[in-house]
């Protein structure tokens, strides 16, 4: 079984800040995005691109600046409300974009996320334009801790988060209805002849998609302090494209590997150079053309070898 | 209300003209190559640096004015030239016959490539040189002003569509793109160098993106993030048409000008929103756009 090495795995991101503090945000950061190139991941099984997720990502955020301004001020509470949130955007925008496919899907998804990033930057009354909004530290069960508490606080609780949303996911990959994604990926008509609705398994997978961007962006919304439009900007969801590719469509912990590996990659290129997404798009196309497994993919392929 | 609306509807008319020339080129792409470049926003926007820059040393040196239109239609062919075959034999050509997922990570990641190049060549300051559309003056009729450069677009974008009809239907080249793009393998086994169709036209739509860029400098300027509205709207505006079809282009680019015009008028700050809004309602009702021929699917 895999779980041993996963076990230390996680095990190890759990001492990691221990040893190097600065890394703690840059840890929180990864998983969030981590969470949000899952959601891109799950997509991918059905063949369906979204170029656009970071609107779920941003959506939810601004739900827990919201949120925060209305009073509500219990951090676990606005990561369920902020989670659905991002569901209840992605069962607006799935509603109707299920119905297309391939390039459909992905420039419509594209789109959508434009309109959304205008509308974030341009309604300076509602969202404080590109200044974005603030998100308050807020209380854990009842306890207000001081802001570098919090942000411990913060970081193992997304790495708990991640264990079990990860698990979670899991399981509704292995599931019927997660199969049924591959299903529509190679042939959604024989899938619709055996009587399974493929609007509903979209619409299903598009709305965990969501949600899964909303948990991670509302995790950096509060790891990061505050809501910027652009987390809604396509670079963004550019790079979760890229996670999710990275990590490679074969499982959960691939994209949250992808996540860790880009983020340590960026931190270590903005020391270097500021032309982050010409690194990202070269790597993307790399990694398209050369290991279309992905990352996690070449892992993988090692294990089934040994057996 | 009359003189409110129509400097409105030139004006309109005047940018729908400009996306169009990034959209026909989209739509001809994906005809002929059957792939939709998502970088195809990023040439539009490289065209217009290019032309930016050259109109800017125009000025420097103190060159006839007269040139920069030249200037204008020479940064279009350069940026094809250049831009054209590189892109298509380096990147594009590898992604035929593989699956549309593989055909838009490859040209997304080429758009992350270009938007940043851009940045680091040209800065983050936008670039505006009007000297064009100055010299063209302005035509008063009615006591409402229009300016001539405006006409000069709407002009520009129906020669396009009657020059592109002309040259698909009336020349060698055109009858062995419309064979290629009917039946590829068949005009392959017939002896046509396909490989040499796919190369013309992808150029030829980066030269009319291009175009579009240059031609957009005078008027709108060219800033940071132009690449990725421009694509979002080309692709608006193609995917309204019908993809592949080049009158669709047209007519569906007539269709957001007015859109945007209606949305100026009723809801200013909904301006940007209009031409999504009518993507959606068209694709809701026919998804495969206005002009588009439904295409069997696979079992």
């Amino acid at each position: 079984m895999r779980t041993i090495p996963a076990a230390i795995a996680v095990l190890m991101l759990a001492v990691l800040p221990i040893a190097a503090p600065w890394l703690q945000f840059v840890l929180t950061l990864a998983i969030a995005k981590g969470f949000a190139a899952l959601g891109v991941a799950v997509l991918l099984r059905a063949g369906l691109i979204s170029i656009g997720h970071a609107m779920f990502f941003a959506a939810s955020a601004y739900g827990v600046a919201f949120l925060a301004r209305a009073g509500i001020n219990d951090l676990g509470l606005l990561l369920i409300l902020s989670v659905l949130a991002g569901a209840l955007a992605g069962a607006v925008a799935g509603s109707f974009l299920v119905r297309y496919r391939a390039i459909f899907f992905a420039m419509l998804n594209l789109a959508v996320s434009m309109v959304f990033y205008a509308l974030c930057a341009k309604l300076y009354g509602v969202t404080g334009g590109t200044d974005g909004m603030p998100v308050p530290v807020p209380a854990v069960f009842g306890i207000v801790f001081a802001e570098p508490v919090f942000k411990s606080v913060l970081f193992y609780l997304s790495l708990a988060l991640m264990v079990l949303v990860g698990l979670a996911v899991q399981r509704y990959l292995n599931s019927p209805l997660g199969h049924a994604l591959s299903a529509v990926n190679t042939n959604e008509i024989r899938l619709e002849y055996l009587g399974i609705p493929v609007w509903a398994v979209l619409l299903i997978a598009y709305v965990i998609s969501a949600a899964l961007a909303g948990l991670g962006g509302a995790i950096a919304g509060f790891a990061i302090g505050r809501v910027v439009p652009d987390f809604a900007f396509w670079t963004a969801s550019g790079h979760l494209v890229l996670i999710a590719v990275l990590g490679g469509i074969g499982g959960v912990p691939g994209a949250f590997i992808g996540a860790l590996f880009l983020e340590l990659l960026h931190s270590a290129a903005v020391t270097v150079t500021d032309s982050w997404n010409l690194i990202v798009g070269m790597t993307l196309i790399i990694v398209i053309m050369f290991m279309p497994q992905g990352v996690y993919g070449l892992f993988a392929r090692k294990e089934a070898s040994s057996l | 209300m009359l003189n409110a609306i129509i400097p409105l509807l030139l004006d309109s008319l005047a940018s729908a003209a400009l996306i169009f020339f990034a959209a026909v080129g989209l739509t001809l792409v994906f005809s002929v190559l059957r792939v939709l470049n998502v970088a195809h926003g990023s040439l539009y926007s490289i065209g217009g640096y290019v032309a930016a820059s050259i109109c800017l040393f125009i000025a420097s040196r103190q060159l006839n004015p007269y040139l920069s239109f030249a200037a204008l239609l020479f940064s279009a062919v350069f940026v094809a030239a250049i831009f054209g075959p590189l892109i298509e034999r380096g990147l594009v050509r590898w992604t035929y016959g593989k699956s549309e997922a593989v055909q838009i990570l490859i040209t997304f990641g080429l758009f992350l490539i270009l938007e940043d190049l851009q940045r680091v060549i040209f800065g983050v300051q936008s670039f505006y040189e009007d000297a064009p559309m100055r010299l063209l003056g302005t035509t008063s009729i009615g006591g409402v002003v229009y300016l001539n450069y405006q006409i000069l677009l709407i002009g520009m974008a129906l020669l396009v569509v009657i020059g592109l009809r002309l040259l698909i239907n009336h020349t060698r080249l055109g009858r062995l793109i419309t064979a290629v793009v009917t039946d590829r393998e068949m005009a392959q086994s017939i002896g046509i160098d396909t490989n040499r169709i796919f190369i013309l036209a992808f150029s030829l739509g980066v030269f009319l993106a291009a175009l579009g860029g240059a031609l957009a400098t005078p008027t709108s300027g060219i800033a940071p993030g132009l690449g990725a509205d421009t694509m979002v709207l080309a692709f608006a505006v193609a995917a309204i048409g019908g993809l592949g079809q080049i009158e669709g282009a047209a007519v569906a680019s007539l269709i957001v000008g007015l859109a945007r015009v209606l949305a100026i008028y009723l809801a200013p700050s909904l301006d940007a929103v209009a031409p999504y809004a009518a993507m959606l309602a068209v694709l809701l009702f026919r998804p495969y756009g206005l002009f588009g021929s439904v295409t069997a699917r696979r079992i």
